[in-house]
């Protein structure tokens, strides 16, 4: 059983390699907040108060568009939907913890220390000590990004345009999702949101996301729920067996 | 409406949805069904993230062997499935990249 700093170490080193993916893109973001008239101290302060870089992207290029204040905010909701599935997928980990720690670990919840964290209690459970790897990845995600940013607005156009910085991001997400390909249901999941999202991609303020997210959980919780307990491969949680008609969706 | 007011109502906003089913869950069980529904959600809601990337070009859907972006992201899966390194992946999906956009 680890102890509390060997938890948030383990977090730290989980969340490393992911930098390669995220630094370029708060980079690019800091640079292109400042292209579209934003002032460096909003830049900045963006990437504390919003804290979910494609949201963050949006929000720039509307300022640039001169885009009604109101009109930006629900983007950015919008945007920020799939945030609500990540929280209640933690939630029954953390759902001891006090107040402060729930409050702490929800700002840190994004795309990157969601991922790296939902692998790890999958596989360990609800230690003890299992906040303090969550914390080790939001944090160190936290503190890249507020820094990348600042790089971003500081090196403003300085490194050449035909770079293609921006595809470490996908490229990391794309690390991210195979190893979570466990299980046909899963990869049924990924599929169908994959083909979704490209199909729905015209819907304005990322909608089609969400929508082609919520397809694909549908489709891997349908083909799992009409497995015989008897052919489910390992389940992650041991309560995995239920009925095998559980088509209520 | 003034930058701020913007970022602050789009951050509360936002700290909502990573908070509520947080701050629910401790006061209600998950039923059964969203418990096995939410371990669908990394790979669904990443994938919808990342396909459009590889795909969408210039808001068209390329699906040619002239998308280099596709051919990388391919490698990148290869990669992830063969090593499970999150470093060996990214760097292998941008070398392919880079190298194919120097060569063509």
């Amino acid at each position: 059983m680890k102890n509390r700093r060997q938890s948030f170490w383990a977090g730290v080193r989980a969340e490393l390699p992911l930098l390669m993916g995220v630094v370029p893109f708060g980079l690019i973001y800091g640079v292109l907040a400042l292209n579209a008239g934003l002032t460096p101290a909003s830049a900045q302060m963006m990437s504390s108060i919003i804290f979910a870089g494609s949201a963050q992207f949006i929000t720039a290029q509307l300022v640039r568009e001169a885009v009604p204040g109101l009109v930006i905010v629900l983007t950015i909701a919008v945007v920020n939907l799939r945030h609500m599935l990540y929280s209640a997928s933690v939630a029954p980990y953390i759902s001891a913890l006090p107040m402060n720690w729930k409050v702490l670990l929800s700002y840190l919840l994004t795309d990157e220390a969601y991922a790296v964290t939902i692998g790890n209690y999958e596989k360990e459970g609800v230690t003890p000590s299992g906040h303090w790897f969550f914390l080790g990845t939001g944090l160190t995600l936290w503190i890249s990004w507020q820094l990348s940013t600042a790089a971003g607005i500081l090196l403003g156009t300085t490194f050449p345009e035909s770079w293609p910085l921006d595809f470490a991001l996908p490229i990391t997400f794309i690390a991210l999702i195979i190893p979570t390909l466990k299980d046909r249901p899963a990869i049924a999941a990924s599929l169908t949101a994959g083909a979704v999202a490209l199909f729905a991609y015209e819907l304005p303020y990322k909608l089609g996301l969400m929508i082609a997210g919520l397809l694909g959980i549908l489709v891997g919780t349908f083909l799992e729920g009409r497995k015989s307990p008897k052919a489910v491969s390992p389940p992650v949680s041991p309560d995995h067996g239920g009925p095998g008609n559980g088509r209520t969706l | 409406m003034n930058i701020w007011l913007v970022l602050l109502l789009g951050g509360l906003l936002t700290f909502g949805m990573r908070f509520i089913f947080i701050y629910l869950l401790g006061r209600f069980d998950v039923p059964e069904m969203m418990r096995r529904a939410l371990r669908f959600v990394p790979p669904a809601v990443l994938s919808a993230i990342v396909v459009p990337e590889l795909v969408i070009q210039s808001g068209q859907m390329n699906l040619s062997l002239m998308n280099f972006r596709l051919l990388a992201g391919a490698v990148a899966v290869l990669v992830a499935w063969r090593t499970k390194n999150t470093l060996l992946t990214i760097l292998g999906g941008m070398v392919v990249l880079v190298l194919l956009e120097l060569l063509f």
